[in-house]
């Protein structure tokens, strides 16, 4: 006889528990403002707009550097997000796992980054026990017309 | 993207007093490189070096203190344009159109990082850029970085 599965507020309470311990620890997603919408497992990174993100005042356009680190991001906490899920569905502490480590990125700039919201979704198209390689789509207004998109490179952290 | 100046001097004002200018007036013109607390302490012609001091805002891995491999990426980015504008075809803006990093070790807690950058080939349109970051070991950088710009150049004399 299998298990009662847990209440669905339970469920969603420890899953965004997790969610938010792994991205509110780091200082740098907290100084770009970044956060995280999570639908399951599915995390869409979001860039809220600010004054500060400019690269370039008389476009206005976001600064290609913040447009590659909003990628970077969303890559490093999709890709930890994805191998903690089964330690996190268990119930089990996560909170002292090693963030992936990034070996190269690459970002492909499609068109400039307006000023507002962005939005980014990471793809895993390789995880192994050592190396992962990452897509990821950032988007503005319209799903259709990406403004960047990159693939990385990542070393997984390794246990015990 | 970056525009050099949004109203361009004469060509005939001396290339070097032109860089020194545009040395100037880089950062300020940048928000977010002003957020990070760049500043540009060397520009050649199509070249140029930028400094970004440690802040604790920045680090990307809280059990280490390392900084944001995102906020290096800001660091290569600003510092190849201006070696584009800092380009002897005195290129009125810049964009990217793609950039490469690669991470090869993790910056020393505690100590800035600074990137030089050469736009080592211009084609008509297209700048080619290649920088490297080290922190105060400069013999042992921290990334490498490729890239290809937009190159806006001045409109002929007619």
């Amino acid at each position: 006889m299998s298990r009662r599965p847990d209440p669905v507020q339970v469920v969603k309470q420890r899953r965004d528990e997790a969610l938010r311990a792994l991205v509110d620890g780091v200082p740098y997603i907290r100084f770009l403002g970044i956060h995280f919408d999570r639908r399951g497992d599915e995390l869409t990174g979001i860039l809220p707009y600010d004054d500060m993100l400019i690269g370039n005042p008389t476009l206005p356009a976001l600064h290609g550097g913040v447009t590659a680190a909003f990628l970077e991001v969303t890559s490093v906490i999709t890709l930890r997000w994805a191998t903690q899920w089964d330690a996190v569905e268990a119930g089990e502490d996560v909170a002292t796992d090693r963030m992936p480590k990034t070996i190269d990125f690459t970002v492909d700039y499609l068109r400039s980054g307006l000023p507002r919201d962005a939005y980014a979704r990471a793809r895993i198209t390789r995880s192994g026990r050592r190396y992962a390689s990452v897509h990821v789509e950032g988007w503005q207004d319209n799903r259709q017309r990406p403004f960047a998109q990159a693939t990385g490179h990542f070393v997984m952290p390794q246990h015990g | 993207m970056i525009d050099a100046d949004p109203d361009p001097t004469t060509p005939d004002d001396s290339t070097a007093e032109r860089r020194q200018k545009i040395a100037a007036q880089f950062i300020a013109m940048i928000p977010h490189a002003r957020a990070l607390g760049m500043t540009v302490t060397e520009v050649g012609a199509g070249t140029a070096t930028v400094s970004m001091p440690y802040d604790d805002r920045l680090i990307g891995d809280p059990k280490t203190g390392v900084i944001a491999g995102g906020a290096v990426s800001a660091l290569m980015d600003t510092c190849c344009g201006a070696a584009v504008i800092a380009h002897p075809t005195q290129a009125l803006g810049t964009a990217t159109i793609d950039l490469r990093i690669d991470y090869m070790r993790p910056a020393t807690p505690g100590q800035g990082i600074t990137a030089r950058a050469t736009c080592y080939h211009v084609t008509r349109s297209v700048a080619f850029v290649r920088a490297t970051a080290h922190d105060d070991d400069a013999g042992n950088p921290v990334a490498c970085a490729t890239g290809a710009f937009t190159l806006e150049r001045p409109r002929p004399k007619s």
